[in-house]
């Protein structure tokens, strides 16, 4: 880590497996404050965090468990740092609670969970990819946030960064959903230049105190720019349905104008956030829909076919939340199936039952989770799906 | 012709548009929140340096009401996040002010790990021996055996002695007072804000509407007059002896007042040990203001 910048990034390429690919992505976002709390597969990313967090002048700090650390990011990222916290499924769980707080909040912070398979303990050790359901609505009420799913250590860099600069471009939490074999699979990382890593900088106000409302959204956005404690702005933060200067209102009609703006900040704004990767789609009769691992193991299945003549692309999900409906709606006019192959059994591919409406066939490949799949279970129904 | 009408010295620290409060009438929260005020007034700390932390219940509605940057979070959690938002920016007093329920009970957890590490927060407790906002249940501080909308027939646990928690754990400024002695629990206040480090203030509190209604203890008036009887301040005492119980003696006073290296200079003072020059310190973000 000696080739470190003078700003903390760790410039070069390097030999790491994905969780400490997170670790550096937050420290080149600009993260300096993290709150943690142990939990297999997901330990590394805080391992490495306490590790280098001194050499850049980061703080962090192990709590006495995920509830504590979870809410303690909440307070860190209001005081005005970037932060994060990392868990995995039962640590998850817990920080259900302040993913909603941060939520009604518009606290921009970053969740990285390392998925293991549940449910409760389940597979300490073991990948699944079962969490993403929960990623979307395990916290209660009506809310919408972001959830990016990495498939390699390079892509837990990208993404860890990515997931910075979204939480401060839409005020929301950021969930990276890594898997366990994600997590814990080692591959080369080129981490760039500071000058090539464009870091999104917190949208604080030029509105003096009295002018400036912290739930008020900025002109032309649907998003409302910050200030810091200690300004001088006296701001009130409650996760009571609140005003747009931030004090509790508990009228209908209140609830609804701040669900509605929570709600179509992400909804009305999914264009420009969501990512996918998409290949051979040209002329494909079939399309994998995978995400994560999923899609490293469904690359080998669609070369298979692809040698057996069968005409099929793949879209792989970057974003899992917001799902990019479009353009799945779109390509469901024009494929004969979709195959969802995921560590789980059957989670987004829910969300593609619910757009596609029966126009096309869904053929959802689910696995238990332990291990990936075995390729040739979603060969076959690739194959199958043509026949 | 009349004098002219002076504003009330604690408004400043009040947000007068938030006016009134959700309290009861008798309800001993509000007097604590003047104390607090007055507090501020004499510690002369400067608003703009002060976020206060609460948590949820009817203590936890004094973050909202407090002319300071204020933040009203999850139940139990209050301290956490101070813990978090102190880390983060160390050139802030962050106070946290919260229920019985909230921070003995959800909390507790928390409560025994921020004492034990020396966040620097000051944490004040009003202990009204009930969970109001929800309709007066048990808590870990009601008192065998009353009546609690939980416990028809009466409590029947053990309470905590919360001192005597806050002291075992490693709390650097440890005083009960009650929402009687007005003075003291303001000069408290204010020698609690001026030291660094866990400083726990518990002020027992009358709960009209729910615990001394449904115990046929009264009004908010009665209780007053109850805590000015039966109060002993004992200054310096052990705290295993300050337990509290039902209709008994309250031992209220200063019983802790130490110094301890906080969780922040801790952390800086292992780490300068560790790495010496290469340690690079954390710069507090509140260094900028802001306005660009």
């Amino acid at each position: 880590m000696s080739n470190a910048t003078s700003s903390g990034t760790l410039t070069g390429s390097h030999y790491l497996d994905g969780d400490h690919a997170c670790s550096e992505g937050a420290i080149a976002a600009g993260c300096r404050f993290a709150a943690g709390y142990p939990i297999t597969p997901s330990t590394e990313v805080v391992e490495r965090l306490a590790q280098r967090f001194p050499f850049v002048g980061g703080r962090f700090l192990q709590f006495e468990d995920e509830l504590a650390a979870s809410i303690a990011l909440l307070g860190g990222a209001w005081g005005g740092a970037k932060a994060c916290t990392v868990t995995s499924g039962p640590g998850f769980s817990l920080m259900m609670e302040h993913i909603g707080l941060a939520a009604i909040t518009e606290t921009p912070c970053v969740f990285i969970n390392v998925q293991r398979a549940g449910p409760s303990t389940g597979l300490p050790t073991q990948p699944a990819q079962g969490d993403m359901m929960q990623a979307r609505f395990g916290s209660h009420g009506d809310y919408r946030l972001i959830a990016l799913c990495p498939n390699s250590p390079q892509e837990c860099f990208d993404l860890t960064f990515e997931a910075f600069n979204m939480a401060e471009e839409y005020r929301v939490p950021v969930l990276v959903m890594l898997d366990e074999v994600v997590g814990h699979m080692t591959e080369k990382v080129v981490i760039p230049e500071d000058e090539e890593l464009e870091v999104t900088e917190r949208r604080w106000t030029k509105k003096p105190p009295g002018e400036f409302k912290l739930f008020a959204p900025a002109e032309g956005s649907l998003v409302p720019e910050m200030v810091k404690p200690g300004d001088g702005y006296r701001i009130h933060v409650t996760g009571l349905t609140h005003d747009e200067r931030g004090y509790p209102k508990m009228t209908v009609p209140e609830h609804e104008k701040m669900q509605m703006r929570l709600w179509n900040k992400i909804v009305l704004n999914a264009d420009k956030i969501v990512k996918y990767e998409a290949k051979d789609l040209d002329d494909a009769e079939v399309v994998v829909i995978s995400y994560g691992i999923t899609s490293r193991i469904a690359e080998r299945a669609m070369k298979q076919a692809r040698d057996a003549g069968v005409k099929v692309g793949s879209f792989r999900l970057i974003t899992a939340w917001p799902f990019p409906e479009k353009e799945i709606l779109q390509l469901s006019k024009k494929v004969k199936a979709f195959v969802v192959p995921e560590l789980n059994l059957g989670q987004m591919v829910l969300e593609v039952q619910r757009i596609v409406e029966g126009r096309t066939k869904v053929i959802p490949v689910p696995h238990v989770g332990g291990t990936v799949h075995d390729p040739q279970v979603i060969l076959n129904a690739i194959v199958g799906a043509v026949r | 012709m009349s004098a002219p009408v002076k504003e009330n010295p604690v408004n400043k620290y009040l947000r007068m548009e938030r006016m009134p409060s959700i309290w009861c009438p008798g309800c001993g929260i509000g007097t604590t929140v003047n104390c607090f005020a007055r507090a501020l007034d004499e510690s002369k700390i400067p608003l703009d340096n002060l976020a206060v932390v609460s948590g949820i219940g009817c203590t936890g509605r004094v973050a909202g009401y407090l002319n300071a940057d204020s933040f009203h979070t999850t139940h139990g959690r209050a301290i956490p996040f101070a813990t978090g938002l102190q880390l983060a920016r160390p050139d802030l007093k962050v106070v946290v002010y919260s229920g019985d329920g909230d921070l003995s009970a959800i909390g507790g957890n928390h409560f025994i790990h921020a004492a034990r590490r020396n966040a620097d927060l000051l944490v004040v407790m009003v202990n009204n021996f009930t969970y109001g906002m929800t309709g007066g249940q048990v808590t870990p501080t009601t008192f065998r055996p009353a009546i609690a909308s939980t416990t028809p027939y009466g409590a029947f646990e053990q309470t905590f002695n919360m001192p005597m928690l806050a002291d075992s754990c490693g709390a650097v400024y440890v005083a009960r007072w009650t929402a009687y002695h007005v003075k003291q629990l303001a000069k408290s206040m204010a020698e609690a804000l001026s030291k660094r480090g866990f400083r726990f203030i518990e002020i027992a509190a009358p709960c009209p509407t729910l615990y001394l209604r449904r115990n046929k203890l009264g009004e908010g008036l009665d209780e007053m007059k109850f805590y000015k009887e039966m109060s002993v301040i004992r200054n310096g005492v052990d705290t295993r002896e300050v337990a509290l119980d039902y209709r008994k003696e309250i031992t209220v006073g200063k019983f802790v007042d130490r110094e301890r290296p906080t969780l922040e200079d801790a952390m800086d003072q292992r780490y300068k040990e560790a790495l010496g020059a290469k340690y690079v310190p954390y710069v507090s973000p509140g260094a900028a203001k802001s306005q660009a």
